[in-house]
């Protein structure tokens, strides 16, 4: 069964923090400033960040978890 | 509600205080230096992520007004190249600012009453100056300063409504600065490895 994630890439992050604070698990953090990070426990793939992010740096993608 | 909510406030506050007199605009440099020290000292972008009232004003306005297009801006406004081009022309102009300010205080010229808005627009802003209350460089200093940060204000006002609410954020000169602020302190610590 494959599960949604949100997938920063991160070139393209201006680590704004739009995704952070619209995030509805508290699932993304801002890396030193540098990126952001989406933690896969708490991530639902919700894709609210990926609509919100202003440089289109967040893709939600299936993968499959064992 | 945290306090913080509230920050969006603060360019609207800004703003407002410029119109009544001039000299606020001062208050300006703390948008300039706050989040240097934050990325300097703290190797954060903790200034965007949250205490930049304009990026909340921002993500306010779209909320409450549905006054944003929610379409992802094209590639190339958030591309490392446009980033550090309008860096250099944003850090030029501000330059500019700083040399019309030495000019007035040498007495090589006299205090231009009116803001510069988009570069091109001279609006005349005397009723919020009176003269001989500070030295003219001060003056000088606080009509360029607010010309540039109502500039500012205006570019990520329109892509705020043709784009994403905070596409100004991709392109920031502040945040663009930060930014690489940030990935310099990560690198020499090589705490992380970098994109």
């Amino acid at each position: 069964m494959p599960k949604r994630f949100a997938e920063v890439n991160e070139s393209y992050c201006v680590s704004c923090g739009a995704c952070m604070s619209v995030c509805p698990k508290g699932a993304i953090k801002i890396v030193k400033g540098c990126y952001a990070f989406v933690d896969r426990n708490f991530c639902v793939g919700c894709g609210i960040c990926a609509r919100t992010c202003p440089a289109g740096a967040i893709e939600v993608k299936a993968h499959e978890v064992a | 509600m945290k306090w913080r909510n509230w920050l969006w406030l603060w360019p609207v506050v800004y703003f407002a205080l410029g119109m009544f007199n001039i000299l606020f605009a001062w208050l300006g440099m703390i948008d300039f230096m706050l989040p240097l020290l934050f990325a300097i000292f703290g190797g954060n972008k903790n200034f965007c992520n949250y205490y930049c009232g304009r990026g909340m004003l921002f993500s306010f306005l779209p909320k409450k007004f549905k006054c944003s297009s929610g379409k992802l801006a094209p590639r190339w406004l958030s591309s490392q190249w446009f980033r550090y081009v309008f860096l250099v022309f944003f850090m030029g102009m501000f330059a500019n600012v700083c040399w019309q300010s030495w000019l007035v205080f040498g007495g090589v010229a006299s205090v231009s009453e009116a803001v510069r808005l988009l570069w091109v627009f001279r609006v005349p802003w005397g009723w919020a100056y009176t003269a001989g209350n500070v030295p003219g460089w001060v003056a000088q200093f606080s009509f360029g300063l607010y010309g540039l940060m109502l500039t500012s204000a205006i570019i990520g006002l329109a892509v705020m409504a043709l784009y994403r609410p905070r596409t100004w954020c991709t392109f920031c000169p502040m945040g663009t600065m930060t930014q690489a602020i940030c990935k310099l302190k990560a690198t020499k610590t090589k705490k992380i490895p970098l994109p």
